[in-house]
Formats: C-alpha cells, structure tokens, sequence
C-alpha cells in the first residue's frame, strides 16, 4: 500500500522521462511541466465531482446539486482539453506541399516531426491515464442515473398506504371532519401517518349531494352523504388534480367535475372518476370512503385503481 | 380645524354610506320582479331549467352577483361575467334587502387588517391559485373562465368564498375561518401590485409564458454568444 502511495507521489511530482539528449540539427522542445501539472489537477477534478455526483444521487437526489455536480465534472474535463490542447500540445504548422511531399527526403522529415511531437511532454504516461479516468469516471456518472429505471421504481409507485379504517388528515396532520366541507366544497386529503409526497398517499374530498351520485354498482356506499375522494395524481402525467368544479345551478351550467390544471383532463365526479375531456387515457382511482363515530372520514379499503400517470405498465385501471 | 375634521367625518358617512345602507324589501320586490321575474320567477322561486329560486341564497349571494353586474344575465346558459352593475347603488340595496329577507347567509362582514398577507398567500396557494393563478389573474378550465380577482373587493372575496358563485367550489367557515378569510382578501389585495423581488414582473401572467420568455430571452443571448465566440475563432 505504502510502495503503491510513494510510486503515485513519484508518478506525480517526478520530473517524468529524463530529458531526451537534443537532437542534432532540430532546436529542443520546450517542456510546460506547470501547464501538464494544472491539466493533471483538473483532470483529478474531474472524477471528484463524479464521486460528489454519485453521493449526492444516492442521498438526498437534489437536482440542483446534481446538475451542479455532473456540470462541474464536464466543466472541468472541458477545461482540461482546452488548457491541454494551448498549453501543452506542439502548436507546429506545417504546410503540406504535395509535390514536393513525394520526395523520400521530405516524408521522412515530417515522419519525424510527427513522432517527435509529443517529446515535449513531460509526463505523457500520467496526463493519459488521468485522462483516460477523467473519461471512465464521466462515463460512469453518465450510467449511473441508469439504477433510476431498475424495476424497484414499479413497485414504490404502486406502493399505498390506504387500508380500512385509515384516517384522512389535512395538511396541517388533523383529521378532516366530514362536516367541515360545505356541499360543492372540496379539500385535499392525506393518509394518516404516511409520507405525503408518496405518489398513493394524496386524495382530493369533494362533497356533492348523494343524488347526484350515480356510481357503479361495486361501488355502493364509497361516497357515505355524497363525500367522494379520488387519487389527487392525474392518470395522464402525473400532476394535481386540483380544480374541482361544482356548478351553484346544474341546469345551466357544466356537470360536477375534477380537473388536472395541466392539461385539462377532466374527470366526473358523480360516475366514479372517469374521464370526460382531455387526455387522460384511464379514470381517477377512486377511495372508498366511510365516517366514523366521530364525523371523521376514514377510508373503507384501497383505491379503485393503479394511483398515478399511466406507463407501459399501466393503460387501464 | 374642527371645521374640517367634522366635514371629513361628514364625507367619510357619505362614502360608506351608499354600500352600507339598509335597502328597503318592499322597493327590491318590485324591482326583482321587473328586471329579475322572466328567469327565477315572480316570488323568486325559480323557474325549473332556467335559473334557481332564491330562498335561502341570501344577501351575501345578491349582493355578490348584483354589485360585480353578472345578474341580470343576458341569457340563462351563458357563464356569468363580471361587468357594470345594471343597477345604481340604492337599487342594489333594495333588491340585497329583499332576497336577504327570504332567508340565506347575510353579507359577510370581513375586515381585511385582521389577516395577515402571508398566511392569506399560503392559504391561496392551497384552496385558491390551482384556478385563480397564484397572483389572481384568473384563467380557463373546462367548461368556465376563470374570473381574475383584479377589481375584486374584500367583501365580494369573502361572498365568493362562502357562496361559490356558478363553478366555484365552496368554502365554509369550519374549512376556512373568517380570521383566514380576511388574510386571503388581504394578500389578493397585496398581488394587484406584487413586489417582483426577482426582477422584471411579465405583467404578472403565470409560468408558462414566463417560461417562453425565458427560452426565447435566454435562447437568443445564447446564439448570439456562439455566434461572437464562433466569428472570433475564425479570425
């Protein structure tokens, strides 16, 4: 371990090769051993900013900071060729004569040039290899969102917290009283106890008359005194459903209705969620509800459907 | 100077006056049953397929749908709009006595300076900005426009929390409290003219042309930069 430190200190700050004897007849390239130095820094910058990129995707997953990590990385990989590509590459121009450049003489000159050209580097083995890391490690920062799509994804979306007797809270933890929502209001609800930001956890209460009702058979009963909760996740793309809409006079005015500010999937109330405009391809899973003896609503059982935008996976409920 | 505070006070009676003033139900009778009778019927019962009857839709109701001129309607089947009330005050007064004395919630009494703009604006954001946009600029949905709460007043604010005017979900006081609903009048108050700490307002018109802006904005600078660099490189 120590031989492996000392040699990659020496590998490092050695001077590299000797110098080469100069040539005889060719003046001696001049060496940038501080430029290589800076590129060799920027390139060990380089996986550093991976390995932040890597923390940070397995910890908190902050998007900013993720962009600001794989950004930097590229950022300084960028730098690197750049400072490389001024500093440290011979800059020699030579204008090719092609008559000329049939002579054997003349070939052989520029033959010799070419294999020449990278003796001014110092430490060409090192500025390779970190090259050669820096590019393995943006490589791997790259795949590494990959993990993202495993199969795991799947089952956390269709992961619900919702089961019998489970209470609905406001945003603020309380229990919703069901009496609290006047007929034609509407509040958001959450499953007690569970993360709120989980996909299955947010539901949206409306309150309409019982007669207006006009739910599936198999669903009698999950709408006690016309309180209905429906998944609050658009089944197009995922977003709130947050637009309730209940006309104050029915005759002359559009049907009771929940509606996605997105894209303006429009799902009807009365008939158990299902879609009446826009793009939704599948109705909004209902959420059986009961009042316990306390006037708190509580859910009867699991949603109706699959919660949340539709994919491969999921196209009906 | 007592003069001058005694006519101010004077002045200020005068203001108030006219929109507080207790109309007479017997004048609104007769006026409802000219101007309002076609639609909910000579003793405000309704007529069925054609507008609701009236009782127990309180002053609240009229006063709201009178004093921001969506009633009368030109036609039963249109949304109602805000517009010039087609009534002078006094009037407004007398058909509000009339209907609040069949039954129904009384104009709400709201005092804005009770509430406070950030619990109003947190409280917009969760019941209100989903349709109205989160500075009150009002919108579309399925069905209706969206109204914007520019010209609204605190009053007609709280009338349409409670009633829920034609599409409008309604809010009662267990779900949001008189105390909630002054900061919500006040904190629409506040964005008619909202501090754009972040620069440049774009007439306040929401996310997605803001976000146009910024692509259009940002994408053309952008060109224009690789333009610079590339002309540079060629030299």
């Amino acid at each position: 371990m120590i031989r492996w430190l000392v040699a990659a200190i020496l590998l490092l700050f050695g001077r590299g090769r000797p110098e080469p004897p100069p040539k005889p007849g060719l003046p001696p390239r001049p060496t940038h051993p501080r430029a290589e130095l800076l590129v060799l820094a920027l390139l060990a910058l380089v996986p550093g900013a991976v390995v932040v990129f890597a923390v940070v995707y397995f910890t908190s997953a902050n998007t900013q900071l993720l962009g600001l990590t794989l950004g930097g990385a590229f950022a300084f990989a960028a730098a690197a060729s750049a400072l490389a590509a001024n500093r440290i590459l011979p800059q020699d121009t030579h204008v090719e004569e092609r008559p000329e450049l049939d002579h054997p003489v003349e070939q052989a000159e520029v033959e010799e040039l070419v294999a020449e050209a990278g003796e001014g580097v110092t430490r060409k083995r090192l500025l390779v290899l970190a090259a050669g890391g820096a590019g393995s490690a943006l490589a791997g920062a790259l795949v590494l969102p990959a993990l993202s799509c495993g199969p795991d994804a799947t089952k956390i979306l269709s992961e619900s917290p919702w089961r019998r007797g489970l209470r609905l809270v406001d945003e603020h933890g309380d229990p919703i009283v069901a009496h609290a929502i006047e007929l034609g209001g509407t509040i958001t609800g959450f499953a007690e106890g569970a993360d709120k930001e989980r996909l299955a956890s947010s539901v949206v209460v409306v309150h309409v008359r019982p007669d207006e009702l006009d739910l599936p058979p198999e669903r009698a009963g999950w709408a006690p005194e016309g309180f209905a909760a429906y998944s609050k996740i658009c089944t197009h793309a995922g977003c709130a459903v947050s637009e309730f809409r209940y006309p104050l006079y029915d005759p002359t005015s559009p049907k009771p209705a929940l509606v996605c500010p997105c894209h303006y999937s429009t799902f009807d109330v009365s008939t158990g969620g299902h879609r009446i405009f826009g793009p939704a391809g599948r109705a909004l899973p209902q959420l059986p509800l009961e009042i316990d003896g306390d006037g708190h609503l509580v859910a009867a059982g699991d949603f109706s459907g699959r919660v949340g935008p539709s994919w491969w996976g999921v196209r009906k409920s | 100077m007592r003069l001058v505070a005694a006519l101010l006070s004077v002045c200020a009676l005068v203001h108030i006056a006219p929109a507080r003033a207790a109309g007479d139900p017997q004048r609104g009778k007769e006026l409802f049953q000219t101007g309002c009778a076609s639609c909910h019927g000579l003793d405000a019962q309704g007529i069925a397929g054609r507008a609701p009857g009236l009782h127990d839709a309180g002053a609240a109701a009229a006063d709201f749908y009178l004093r921001t001129g969506r009633m009368p309607l030109d036609s039963p089947r249109s949304q109602p709009e805000r517009s010039e009330p087609a009534y002078p005050s006094d009037q407004i007064n007398d058909l509000v006595a009339y209907i609040g004395s069949l039954g129904g919630p009384p104009v709400p009494a709201l005092d804005p300076a009770q509430g406070s703009v950030g619990d109003g604006e947190r409280l917009f954001a969760a019941n209100c900005a989903q349709c109205h946009q989160i500075v009150g600029r009002g919108g579309a949905m399925p069905g209706a426009s969206i109204p914007t709460l520019l010209h609204a007043t605190p009053t007609q604010i709280a009338e349409a929390v409670r009633i829920g005017p034609y599409v409008m979900p309604r809010f009662g006081p267990e779900q949001i409290s008189d105390r909630d609903l002054a900061s919500i009048a006040r904190y629409v108050a506040y964005a008619k003219h909202p501090r754009d700490e972040g620069g440049w307002g774009m007439f306040d018109i929401g996310p997605v042309p803001e976000g146009m802006v910024t692509w259009f904005v940002g994408a053309l600078a952008l060109v224009l930069l690789i333009r610079v660099l590339g002309k540079r490189a060629g030299e």
